[in-house]
């Protein structure tokens, strides 16, 4: 016995979603094609500063070859041209930056977010974004005059009691009666600590937003468990904010590795590897470029533009990476409906 | 007696919710005590009369062992670290004065407390410090650089002469900043006026229109917003300035910064436009109006007070831009206002040539210039702040938005007819 089945629907001719087609009105069309124009001038212009310095590279580096990476000295007349030291000397500068801004950095962010008395958390606010506004040289100003006369005192203090430490050592007596404070003055250290000033700010300001994305759900629980201001951050508002505090360290890292201003003013030029951070002497590559540029040939120009394009790549991975991570960490930022 | 007994139930209980505060309630107590001694007691629960506790509020107790711990601590530094051991240096001092004090305030809080309110204690304790740290830091910028700056205030050539034939180590009663304040503001302003709209209009072109591309747009968008800025300076001057021969003038200056300022623009009306709540837009697509209608008169409107704080923001920026000038124009001591000829120099580039001379008379217009350009980002700040405060108004003034888009086309079609 056989039962008659109906054909499954769709089986004599295939199903086919019916094609939507909406023709736009005119003011759209040109409101769409005058905002593709713009997005493309503007894609144009900030993917050409990589292109452009890439291209201009290439002569240089098919010249000098990988004693462009290797030599530390940046003597064009000689035609003996590196940046391997200004390249440490970028790290150096960087990596102290990094040192001071961090911990500042989430401890102000987790004081905003969850410490501050609810009063003052708006200023608190403002005065972080006020600190990212204040000019870069205002920084460089303050660092020279006002930090440095203190700075070198501690410098010499941690070269006295920690110089066995190759980084802290400085290439005079340290426990001398009249101490060589010129020594101490323009190092890395400094400038270092005149960079955490601005990227403190920025920093603190992406793991504050983090922070405050923690779901309030969670923060309650812990607190309803007995839990401590502190033990709701170690267990619910650090461990969500993983994401923000590394992507806003990063962004911060990407900020210091370019920072010129503060930098010129407080280094004086030195081109060899150094890593003794508190010692008098550096160089970093947007110092090296904005203090050469201006009596640079042709041919030295594109020396520099290599120079530029390399801290190009390295800042542009480094801000890459971290707008992943902090792209990854948050979600539900935009509120679509 | 019986009431005793629940007030001291209710005490311990008091005591126990705090504990995650951390407040023990000393006023429990007392009134315990003040209670039992009186036989009308019973009638009027003390309970009862108290007014709600604050949560999280220190008592007396907490603010003693704290005020205590830094008083006990400075105490024993100032015998210890100034006479037995013989040191001296301020950093050092406040450096082991805070150790010391977290040690004292430690012990002082394990005597009455447990130990992970002790643990956090300590964390406030440490992070109440980080921020006054960093505020101190950044009012002593900001007032540093004033009290410098104020010698060139107080004369009032400083504001309406330029440096031309002045030399850099005259005294204060002859030149002063003029150039660079006008140059500031015309290189920022034909700045603005080229990067704001663009980077809008991109910003548009990322969340409203969606085109094509919008993504590796926004990529490179976020990527170049932390780039360092002489790179900016560095392309357009070998650009425009050795390649198409434009020579370094204002607008050199200004279309560099107008670079920098670019993606700073974008990302930030980006994510202005972003917190536009969607249903406005579907709202206004289904009242019927057109795309370009809606984000003209719906989203734009909406999102105006974080559009206005990207530009300001990205004027501030601007503002203290010293790399990017420093490479594509030349310092001049005389007033140029056209921004097509002639190198035009700036506040920051000002600054930047006088701290350089390294003489004292310099230095303090130096300070004078930096004042001023503090001044500046100051007031934009202030003004920003305050546009950004007006958020109620700015949810009415949403609302009416639609009813008006709604209204106009009812409006509009009722004149067709």
């Amino acid at each position: 016995m056989t039962i008659d089945l109906l054909p499954p629907i769709g089986s004599g001719r295939q199903a086919v979603p019916r094609k939507l087609t909406s023709v736009r009105e005119r003011s759209d069309r040109v409101f769409h094609g005058a905002a593709g124009a713009i997005g493309m001038v503007v894609l144009a212009v900030t993917a050409g500063i990589g292109l452009y310095l890439g291209y201009q590279a290439i002569p240089t580096l098919r010249h000098y070859g990988l004693s462009f990476f290797t030599q530390t000295q940046w003597l064009p007349e000689l035609d003996r041209i590196g940046i391997a030291a200004v390249l440490v000397g970028t790290a150096e500068v960087a990596l102290v930056a990094m040192v001071v801004s961090f911990p500042l950095a989430l401890g102000l962010a987790l004081f905003v977010s969850d410490y501050a008395p609810k009063w003052t958390k708006s200023w608190l606010v403002s005065a972080v974004d006020l600190m990212a506004a204040v000019p870069s040289i205002v920084y460089g100003l303050w660092g020279f005059f006002l930090l440095q006369p203190h700075a070198i005192l501690v410098a010499r203090w941690l070269s006295q009691y920690l110089g066995w430490i190759p980084i802290f050592q400085v290439g005079t007596d340290p426990n001398a009666a009249v101490w060589q404070q010129s020594r101490y003055t323009s190092s890395v250290f400094i400038a270092g600590l005149a960079v955490a000033m601005m990227t403190i700010p920025l920093a603190t300001a992406v793991m504050r937003a983090v922070f405050d994305q923690a779901p309030i759900g969670e923060r309650e629980a812990a607190m309803a468990l007995g839990g401590t201001r502190f033990g709701v951050a170690r267990t619910v508002v650090l461990p969500f904010g993983k994401g923000g505090i590394i992507g806003g360290t990063m962004l911060a890292l990407g900020r210091a590795l370019g920072e010129t201003a503060a930098v010129l003013i407080i280094i004086s030029p030195e081109y060899i590897i150094k890593p003794r951070i508190l010692e008098a002497g550096t160089q970093t590559v947007s110092a090296l470029i904005a203090g050469n540029f201006g009596n640079a040939t042709k041919s030295q120009l594109t020396a520099l533009l290599a120079a530029g394009f390399v801290l190009f790549v390295i800042t542009l991975a480094v801000n890459s990476a971290a707008a992943v991570i902090i792209r990854r960490s948050r979600s539900g930022l935009a509120t679509e409906a | 007696m019986s009431a005793t007994t629940t007030l001291e139930g209710v005490a311990t209980l008091e005591e126990h919710a705090d504990a995650p505060g951390g407040a023990a309630q000393a006023p429990g107590g007392d009134a315990v005590e003040a209670s039992g001694g009186s036989p009308e007691a019973p009638k009027s629960p003390p309970v009862a009369k108290r007014r709600p506790r604050r949560v999280r509020a220190l008592t007396l107790d907490d603010w003693l062992s704290l005020g205590g711990s830094v008083l006990a601590s400075f105490a024993l530094l100032y015998v210890g670290y100034l006479h037995l051991l013989d040191l001296s240096g301020t950093v050092g001092f406040l450096v082991c004065w805070y150790f010391v004090f977290l040690a004292v305030y430690g012990v002082v809080v394990a005597i009455a407390n447990p130990r992970h309110i002790v643990v956090e204690r300590l964390v406030a304790a440490t992070l109440y410090l980080v921020a006054a740290l960093v505020i101190f830091a950044l009012a002593s910028t900001v007032v540093y650089t004033f009290v410098e700056g104020w010698p060139a205030f107080r004369h009032l050539n400083f504001f309406t002469h330029d440096m031309a034939g002045v030399s850099t180590s005259a005294p204060l009663s002859q030149g002063g900043i003029l150039h660079a304040i006008v140059g500031t503001l015309i290189m920022v302003g034909i700045a603005v006026v080229v990067a704001v709209p663009l980077g809008i209009g991109t910003a548009v072109y990322m969340t409203e229109v969606r085109g094509p591309g919008s993504h590796l747009i926004r990529t490179v968008v976020e990527a170049m917003t932390a780039l360092s800025d002489i790179l900016a300076g560095l392309f357009v001057y070998a650009l425009l300035v050795v390649g198409f021969g434009l020579g370094k003038t204002g607008l050199a200056a200004a279309i560099a910064i107008a670079v920098t300022m670019l993606p700073l623009v974008a990302r930030a009306s980006e994510v202005a436009l972003r917190i536009v709540p969607g249903s406005l837009r579907q709202a206004s697509e289904a009242l019927g109006a057109t795309h370009w209608k809606t984000t003209w008169k719906v989203v734009l409107p909406s999102a105006r007070a974080g559009l206005v704080t990207a530009g300001i923001l990205a004027i501030a920026r601007g503002i203290g831009e010293t790399a990017v000038v420093l490479v594509t124009t030349g310092a001049t001591s005389f007033f140029n206002a056209n921004p097509v000829s002639e190198p035009m120099t700036s506040l920051p580039l000002f600054i930047f040539t006088a701290y350089q001379t390294h003489q004292p008379e310099a230095l303090k217009r130096g300070f004078g210039a930096a004042s001023v350009l503090l001044a500046m980002v100051l007031l934009l700040f202030v003004v920003a702040r305050w546009i950004v405060r007006d958020k109620s108004g700015g949810e009415r003034s949403r609302l009416l938005i639609v009813q008006r888009l709604f209204v106009r086309n009812v409006d509009d079609g009722e004149t067709e007819q």
